[in-house]
């Protein structure tokens, strides 16, 4: 059970307040991508035992969706930032390198 | 026999006797007692029999740790199995029975299996019970149930008369565990203004001192307890709870806590139990420890206790179990009893101290008070089977050879004390053995980390394996300061109060006893007393291979009956160990996991029951519908009405006559539940076109269009009507389960896809009453109430209009899901219940049949309209039901489109819609398939189709149906074979979808 | 007006504290970019209200309006003034990306009276949301979760809360506050 910040509204709430929606920054394959690439955006997703970024929706609060940066193997929640974004803000990365330094995740370092 | 003494008992009010029973019999004790204080007042050594060989059983522990004292509490709607004697609070009336015995406690016919427990070792279900595998249905599985579990669970129509409740508190500070530890440390932490709440389990605070004894700052620790009691009371970011557990702490510092607030006055109003779901920013687990009992030979013979609960029994309930107490340890802390047993003058006939170098202070003291104390032995096996009649004393370092024997009628044993770890151990805590004082202790260095990555619990006092009164507190008072200051406070600069008591010696630690004991003898020493675990069946377990500490717990089942373990996980991890020649570290623990004693499924549920079990959704016309009686299905967590039974209807005759009024004259449907989402914005109709698989953008204001919604992996996921309001705004329907699912299903594109798109979603499904008048006298109605021209010139199929009916603000949608001449009438919902009845009065001189989702389900079926949930099961895609013409080929791109080019999705061989019609007119079985010749390679008959939707239909008076069929609409006219589950086969042909009306001509009239 | 009914037609219970359904309220979705210039504006021009900070309310006189989101605002008035509101938001915002919609028959509305420790603690039962005094006090607008229904909520004054929530749940909300109130049920935690 999980405690969440919402970038949106500024709650810090619990789990059962928010609902994930999965890896975070994938990018959409639509008409005219490959077999390979469409089939990978819908089904090959990261695993990670370590940093990753998911997608949360503050779905009892304010309704906003928006990224989380967090560590999977101690629950650690590096931080949470806007979903209006390709790629993770460099402060949460700096963030991210003062904890675990040396950490990768796709193409980000 | 055990009796009340008579004088002493610290928590009992002797001037109040309280009424009880116990299998039947009526008892008394005090005001003050546990059930099973006043058990052993009363004589009542033997309370249970044990699990599998039904062995005699008493009390042998006076806490949450108790193994054996487990009963039924109550009767009736109040009966609770396996309740512990030991945290039950005993109140006026109590009715408790002992368990696990037949046909009666003293004499219990499964006593028999102690005979042949050579033959029940470790695993013996596993072994016995594979073969011949006829047996398992007939002869094992119902030998099993018969023997399975302890309590009885309450009878299947009892309903639990109280209530229960959750609590959402956040705090700074949580201190569990109100022991002196718990105590100090929530004063280092009020004191540093954090905002602290501190809880015990027990009715009491202070936990062991007040038994124990010992000197703070130079006065009786008891004193200590009061004054810090006095001062948390005054402080007021302090609060403090008692018959509070800490149940379990989860990740990011939640902790469950249960609150029992009426179990020992039952009846008070309000509710019995609340759990408490706290988010804590640190975690004090002053939780303290738990006796470890020794392993000999009739260790469980009722009457051999723990050495600290006969101390407790007899200092706090003022109880003895015997006058002749002979107290065996490995430690100091034993002699406690010792003491305190000759204190109150009772005799003491040995102290069997298994240390060859014998105790300190305390063990001089004991035999300045004249007891003999004998060491470097050991109890070779306790006499007695019903109770205990006495020892047989022997060397520690031999086999077992018996060099003395004496009379007794209680053993206090004391094999070390575990720190109860637990609640450290639950989000990922890490132990350490501590070889000195033979314990698992929590390892400093590798906490539970929170959101933050920092450690959020803190061990205190003996919890964190200090046994000492000094060094408890002077731990607990760190840990109290430690926790406030990671919560921003600042501790004043007070000194930690100074505990003071007797120099021990140290443990040795004793796993068996003695040390070389013969098989015999280890087939009656056990570990697990709840399960029947011995020492042998672990030996056994690691012979035979189980050597992870999970797998020999696992096989042998120990620790794994509603204690948990508790008394024995660390003795049976020791004899594991040595079985396998490793030290203790290298075997490990279990793992610990929530609660830390059981909580009651009520306090889970909270207030969910009843009337609030979940939620239930209503129109505003619910009302209306059950006045009627109707039935009621339902869809979602809506109740919608399936049909309006009158008199003796059948259902399905009411379903006959409500399809057949509304064809033939005039239907009213409440149709509110329909998703409605407003769609604005300049990029609206440009986003509509990515959501529906046809053209949105295209459709002209006053106008509607049916469209379908597929998800990214090309299956359909919702269907509904869009109704274009003017150039920047839509309002879409959904299916009646698709309107928060959709609503969020387009935010979730809107947010984090297409975010630099200008359009807002709003869900106005529950702003608007939504009525259908469906039929061929639906116009008339709709004039007679007036106001607005529903010609079919001004308002033509699939168009609608604002406007007035009987003066009521209404929107209009010419729109058909049955066929007929229909529209669909929105009103602001606080007006529905008024139009519905203006309606119904209106439409009365038409025979007017408000209609259920059954008529409105066949209705659809006999136009050959698909159902979302029914045609669908989310891997069906609009090309499966003959829904190319709403599948735009002119748009580049739609949410749905690149996966319907996949290969799978593109295969000929998807089965494809088509209607069915029986032989004989009958109706098809739901979900039934169509066979093919031969069989797969699971030797099943190979499936050409399946039944999505079929029905009666009362219109063509014969059964309809629609399914999926592999290369269907290439197949019209053939006939294929629907086998029955019950050995008939349904014969069908393919037809085309749709069975009535196939022009449309009675919809665009 | 007579023919509109609210969802539970004020129905009232007094436990720990008083539950009421309240009635017919108007109440509207505004949606917009709150960052545009001249936004704010055009709403107080229609509303006479300022738009409220993050997560706050404002109310003057029978009017209030309720930070939704970054870019959503409840705003309420009575029941009779709805429709004409719409039109006003309307007519003032045109021109710019917005949206507004009558949601007033789409929500019910509570109040709770009481003393305001012992609200806290109601309500605390039921809203996985931290009410110390300290830390949650009126003007402040909470949208969450109510057992196993979204909700909002926020105090009007010490010992006085609305709660609202959607149309069709209002007796699962209605029944949740009264179990959550009724006696013998009160905790004792938030000292006055």
């Amino acid at each position: 059970m999980l405690i969440l910040e919402c970038p949106c509204c500024g709650v810090r709430g619990e789990e059962t307040e928010f609902h994930g929606g999965g890896e975070a920054h994938i990018k959409r394959s639509g008409p005219g991508s490959s077999d390979e690439a469409f089939h990978d955006y819908l089904f090959a997703k990261e695993n990670p035992r370590g940093v990753h970024f998911e997608r949360w929706r503050h779905v009892y609060g304010c309704g906003k969706w928006f990224h989380a940066a967090r560590c999977t193997q101690t629950l650690e929640v590096f931080g949470t930032y806007s979903a209006q974004t390709t790629e993770p803000p460099q402060d949460i990365k700096d963030k991210i390198s003062a904890r675990r330094p040396g950490w990768t995740w796709r193409e980000f370092a | 026999m055990s009796t009340r003494l008579a004088t002493g008992g610290r928590l009992v009010n002797r001037a109040q006797k309280m009424n009880f029973t116990f299998n039947g019999e009526r008892l008394s004790g005090h005001a003050g007692d546990t059930l099973a204080s006043a058990l052993l007042a009363n004589g009542k050594m033997m309370v249970g029999r044990s699990f599998k060989y039904h062995r005699p059983r008493g009390v042998v522990a006076s806490g949450a740790e108790e193994p054996n004292a487990l009963v039924n509490l109550g009767t009736g709607n109040r009966l609770e199995p396996n309740q512990r004697a030991t945290t039950t609070e005993l109140f006026e009336g109590l009715a408790a029975t002992s368990q696990n015995h037949w046909p009666s406690l003293e004499f219990d016919i499964g006593a028999v299996n102690t005979y042949f427990s050579r033959f029940l070792p470790a695993g013996f279900y596993y072994k016995m019970f594979m073969y011949p595998r006829a047996f398992w249905k007939h002869v094992y599985e119902p030998f099993i149930r018969q023997s399975a579990g302890l309590g009885r669970a309450p009878e299947a129509h009892s309903r639990d008369e109280d209530t229960y409740e959750h609590f959402y508190a956040y705090i700074d500070v949580l201190v569990i565990g109100g022991g002196i530890a718990g105590l100090q440390a929530a004063l280092a932490a009020g004191r540093a203004g954090a905002q602290v709440l501190l809880i015990e389990q027990t009715a009491h605070w202070g936990g062991r001192t007040p038994v124990d004894g010992g000197e703070v700052d130079g006065k009786p620790a008891a004193e200590f307890v009061e004054a810090a009691l006095a001062e948390l009371r005054g402080m007021k970011n302090v609060a403090l709870r008692t018959r509070m557990m800490g149940a379990g702490v989860y990740d990011h510092g939640y902790v469950l806590a249960y609150e029992r607030m009426s179990d020992h006055a039952p009846g008070t109003p309000g509710p019995r139990h609340r759990l408490w779901r706290l988010r804590c920013k640190q975690i004090v687990t002053a939780t303290g420890a738990i006796e470890r009992p020794l392993c000999f030979a009739g260790n469980d013979v009722p009457g051999v206790l723990l050495a600290s609960a006969l101390r407790d029994y007899a200092v706090n309930y003022g109880v003895s179990i015997g006058d002749r107490t002979v107290v065996v340890t490995n430690n100091d802390d034993a002699y406690r009893t010792a003491i305190s047993m000759k204190e109150m003058g009772l005799e003491v006939p040995a102290i069997i101290d298994a240390r060859a170098g014998g105790g300190g202070a305390l063990a001089q003291q004991a035999r300045d008070l004249g007891i003999r104390v004998e060491t470097g032995k050991g109890i070779a096996k306790v006499k007695g089977t019903r109770r205990v009649e006495g020892v047989a004393i022997c060397a520690q370092a031999g086999e077992g050879a018996v060099l003395d024997e004496i009379k007794c009628d209680a053993v206090a044993m004391s094999g070390g004390w575990s720190p109860v770890v637990h609640l450290w151990s639950h989000c990922g805590g890490k132990l350490d053995w501590d070889d000195a004082q033979s314990m698992f202790r929590p390892r400093a260095s590798a906490p539970p980390t929170g959101a933050t990555g920092e450690a959020f619990v803190i061990p205190a006092g003996s919890a964190n394996g200090h046994l000492g009164l000094g060094d408890v507190l002077a731990d607990a008072d760190a840990a109290g300061r430690a926790a406030a200051q990671a919560v921003g406070a600042t501790p004043p600069k007070t000194a930690a109060p100074q505990g003071a008591g007797p120099d021990e010696a140290p443990i040795e630690p004793v796993w068996l006893m003695p040390q070389g004991v013969d098989i015999k003898l280890r087939m009656k020493a056990w570990l697990d007393f709840q399960n029947d675990v011995k020492v042998s069946d672990v030996q056994l377990a690691a012979r035979e291979g189980f050597e992870s500490v999970e797998h020999a717990k696992r096989y042998t089942t120990l620790g794994m009956a509603t204690d948990q373990g508790k008394l024995s996980n660390i003795n049976g991890l020791a004899i594991l160990s040595d079985a396998l020649g490793q030290p203790i570290p290298q075997t490990g623990t279990t793992t610990f996991r929530p609660p830390y004693t059981p909580i009651s499924m009520g306090a889970i549920a909270g207030e969910a029951r009843g009337k609030v079990f979940q939620p239930i959704r209503r129109t505003p016309i619910q009302d209306w519908h059950e006045a009627q009686g109707a039935y009621f299905e339902p869809v979602g967590h809506w109740r919608r009405p399936y049909c309006y039974p009158q008199g003796g209807e059948s259902h399905a005759q009411a379903v006959e006559r409500e399809i057949t009024q509304t064809r033939n004259s005039l239907g009213l449907l409440d149709a509110s539940t329909l998703g409605k989402l407003v769609v604005k914005g300049p990029d609206a109709a440009r986003f509509l076109d990515m959501l529906y698989t046809n053209m949105m953008s295209t459709l002209k204001p006053g106008r509607c269009r049916y469209g379908l919604m597929c998800s990214e992996n090309g299956f359909l996921m919702d269907d509904g009507v869009v109704a274009r309001i003017d150039d920047e705004t839509f309002l879409c329907h959904t299916t009646t389960g698709g309107a928060e699912r959709i609503h969020a299903h387009m935010e979730e594109w809107l947010q984090t896809e297409w975010w630099d798109w200008q359009v807002y979603v709003a869900n106005v499904t529950e702003q608007y009453a939504q009525i259908g008048v469906v039929g061929p006298n639906a116009r008339k109605v709709l004039e007679k109430l007036g106001g607005m021209d529903l010609s079919r010139e001004t308002l033509p199929f699939m168009a609608w209009a604002d406007g007035t009916l009987a003066g009521i603000g209404v929107r209009v949608f010419r729109i058909s899901f049955s066929g007929e001449l229909s529209y669909e009438i929105a009103v602001d919902a606080s007006y529905g219940r008024a139009l519905w009845d203006k309606l119904l009065a209106a439409g009365e001189e038409f025979g007017v049949m408000p209609y259920g989702t059954e008529a409105l389900h066949v209705m659809r079926a006999e136009k050959g309209f698909i159902m979302i949930g029914d045609e669908t099961d989310g891997t069906v895609i609009p090309q499966d039901l003959g829904l190319h013409w709403a599948i735009s080929k002119k748009k580049d791109d739609f949410i749905g489109k690149r996966a319907q080019e996949r290969s799978h999705m593109t295969d000929p061989d998807r089965w494809q819609l088509v209607g069915l019609e029986t032989l004989d007119g009958g109706v098809l079985p739901d979900g039934a398939y169509a066979v093919a010749e031969g069989t797969n390679a699971n030797g099943q008959r190979n499936m050409q189709g399946r039944v999505t939707s079929t029905y009666y239909s009362p219109t063509l008076k014969r059964g309809i149906a629609m399914g999926l069929v592999r290369h269907g609409p290439d197949r019209m006219g053939e006939v294929l074979e629907f086998p029955g589950t019950d050995g008939t086969t349904h014969k069908a042909r393919i037809v085309e979808p749709v069975f009535f009306d196939k022009d449309g001509e009675k919809q665009n009239v | 007006m007579s023919e509109a009914q609210s969802a539970l037609r004020g129905t009232w219970h007094k436990g720990l504290v008083t539950v009421a359904e309240a009635g017919l309220q108007g109440m509207i979705t505004l949606r917009g970019q709150t960052g545009e210039a001249g936004f704010a504006d055009a709403v107080k021009q229609a509303t006479g209200l300022d738009l409220p900070d993050t997560r706050t309310i404002v109310a003057a006189d029978k009017r209030a309006i309720a930070w939704m989101s970054p870019d959503e605002w409840l705003l309420m008035c009575p029941y009779e003034d709805a429709h004409d509101m719409v039109a006003g938001l309307r007519a003032a915002l045109a021109g710019r990306h917005h949206l507004v919609e009558n949601v007033s028959d789409a929500r019910a509305m509570f109040t709770l009276d009481g003393d305001d420790a012992t609200l806290r603690e109601v309500l605390a039962k039921l809203a996985p949301v931290d009410l110390h005094p300290e830390r949650f006090g009126p003007g402040e607008m909470r949208r969450t979760r109510f057992a196993q229904v979204p909700g909002a909520f926020w105090l009007t004054a010490p010992g006085a809360a609305r709660v609202v929530c959607f149309r069709s749940v209002a007796q699962y909300m209605y029944d949740l506050l009264c179990v959550a109130s009724s006696e013998g049920s009160a905790v004792g935690y938030f000292k006055p």
